[in-house]
């Protein structure tokens, strides 16, 4: 294999947290993680909420914790950090995802929205959190950024879902409070469906 | 164990070609971790029950991702995640019991990313075991759950051995019912092996839940078109509707002319590590009407040589009703 080829096939990324090593099957290995100089490969760019954010991310550091703690993107919650509650929910090229779930190298090239980017430009809100609010649907709020991430992915793609299909749409995020029937009030008021 | 909310430090290499993902996988044997969708992953690794040196993450290999058709059936890449086989109109119209399968795992954000080679390929349900304790299955030489306190209501009824732990797939039972092959590639080049085979139990191999080793990576499953287009029926019963795991479910194929079943493959998951099939079952019900009748006189033999362990015994009507159901229906 030529070095050069193989580099490029090879790798979308190497990345180690260790020291750097080449190895005889022509890797090429990024720079000491542990130092913090970042190496071309931990050193990305992330296209989060339309904008390009260059961001230092370890080897195995999921998208929740860049998004929380490297870019003070705080509105994604952690809830249970392990795919289990849904609070963590983003958009990943339009489909929801649990960022606590994901690999943050998982994301290069891919576009992230998170509940900080629903927003217009002017600081109207999406049309979900405005019926999120007309419908009272959240009670503490914490599942809320996932709620609403869920039910626009849902009505991006399916514009005037039936009552079930929104219980559906948003069976991976739980609610403590127990508030899901006036958040699939909100998901129907948002389509147009609830005056 | 305290709760770590944050990923071990670890490699990652991130391949985009199946022939430099099996290199690396080969180089690293046991050291290297192998990710698809990653949602059996990352659990063990920030609850640092389990550990490994690398992450391979296998998920920008694009060569293993999508559904084709073969000269005899179906292969689907092992990176295809549960929604694209949930959703695929192909799977749909020719092998509906994997479809269905699919589309009851977990929650719709885990089967917006998990994926097939994932789902069949994960490890057993046992919160023992999953806990980080060393176990039999762990390495030690013990069972936490098959004594008189253990919390053994979701594990095995069938082919314990020192291990009673669960496998937890969904599609697992419909790839065996449906008679798939597992593709499986490694430096030595591509094996193939039956879907049942593919699976293995702690009599056979008490530490892993497949035949891959170290070095191998699954890269496709083929569904022949002996099963297509069969009448079927898939149930899962578990105590939530998303999320949790099965406590039991059917996956079951039949053949039927005029009324009669010619013949049936009915494979139940949940009830041991590997998905059961129950040929029992299918032996008794071949050349008989696939009614109500049928189903009653033979569902009892579904249960047959089940071991109960101290608060699992519900499973055995569960599994003797979802058979029943499956012929009947």
């Amino acid at each position: 294999m030529t070095s050069k080829l193989t580099r490029r096939r090879f790798i979308k990324g190497v990345i180690f947290s260790g020291a750097a090593a080449t190895t005889g099957t022509g890797f090429y290995l990024a720079a000491n993680a542990q130092s913090g100089a970042g190496s071309a490969e931990r050193l990305i760019t992330l296209n989060i909420n339309g904008r390009s954010r260059p961001v230092d991310v370890m080897p195995s550091e999921t998208l929740a914790y860049t998004l929380r703690y490297k870019l003070d993107l705080t509105g994604t919650k952690i809830g249970c950090n392990r795919g289990e509650c849904g609070a963590c929910t983003v958009l990943i090229d339009g489909v929801p995802n649990y960022a606590c779930s994901v690999l943050t190298h998982n994301m290069k090239g891919k576009s992230v929205v998170s509940i900080e980017g629903l927003k217009a430009a002017d600081g109207t809100l999406h049309p979900v959190q405005q019926a999120f609010i007309d419908e009272n649907s959240p009670q503490c709020g914490f599942c809320t950024p996932g709620q609403v991430m869920s039910a626009v992915a849902l009505l991006n793609s399916n514009p005037s879902p039936s009552r079930e299909e929104v219980r559906k749409g948003l069976s991976g995020n739980l609610c403590r409070c127990g508030a899901y029937e006036h958040y699939i009030n909100g998901v129907l008021r948002a389509s147009g469906q609830l005056a | 164990m305290p709760a770590h909310d944050v990923m071990p430090n670890m490699e990652l290499y991130q391949p985009v070609q199946v022939e430099d993902a099996v290199q690396i996988a080969d180089r690293l044997a046991d050291r290297g971790w192998l990710v698809g969708g990653g949602q059996d992953t990352y659990g063990w690794l920030k609850d640092r029950a389990k550990s490994a040196d690398a992450l391979i993450d296998l998920s920008g290999i694009e060569a293993l991702r999508g559904i084709r058709e073969t000269a005899d059936g179906i292969e689907i890449g092992a990176l295809t995640t549960l929604t694209e086989v949930a959703e695929s109109g192909l799977i749909q119209q020719r092998y509906a019991v994997l479809s269905e399968a699919a589309g009851v795992v977990a929650s719709p954000q885990i089967r917006n990313i998990g994926t097939l080679g994932g789902n069949v390929s994960q490890d057993v349900r046992c919160w023992y075991y999953r806990r980080g304790l060393s176990c039999y299955r762990a390495g030690g030489n013990l069972c936490y759950a098959d004594t008189p306190q253990g919390m053994n209501r979701e594990h095995a009824l069938f082919e314990q051995s020192r291990c009673v732990a669960a496998g937890a797939s969904d599609t697992a039972p419909a790839l065996v019912a449906l008679d798939a092959t597992m593709v499986i590639q490694s430096v030595d080049g591509v094996r193939t092996v039956s879907a049942e085979d593919y699976f293995v139990g702690p009599a056979l191999d008490i530490e892993h839940t497949t035949i891959l080793r170290p070095g191998e990576i699954l890269t496709a499953v083929r569904i022949p078109a002996t099963w297509a287009n069969a009448t079927h029926y898939w149930e899962k019963v578990a105590d939530r509707n998303v999320w949790d795991f099965s406590l039991v479910n059917v996956a079951a194929v039949f053949r039927v002319n005029g009324g009669t079943i010619e013949d049936s493959r009915i494979v139940a998951g949940a009830v041991q590590t590997t998905p059961r099939r129950l040929t029992n079952v299918e032996n008794a019900v071949r050349g008989q009407a696939k009614n109500a009748q049928t189903a009653e006189s033979v569902a009892p033999m579904a249960a047959d040589g089940a071991r109960v362990l101290a608060h699992n015994g519900f499973k055995v009507p569960l599994l003797k009703n979802l058979v029943k159901r499956a012929i009947a229906a």
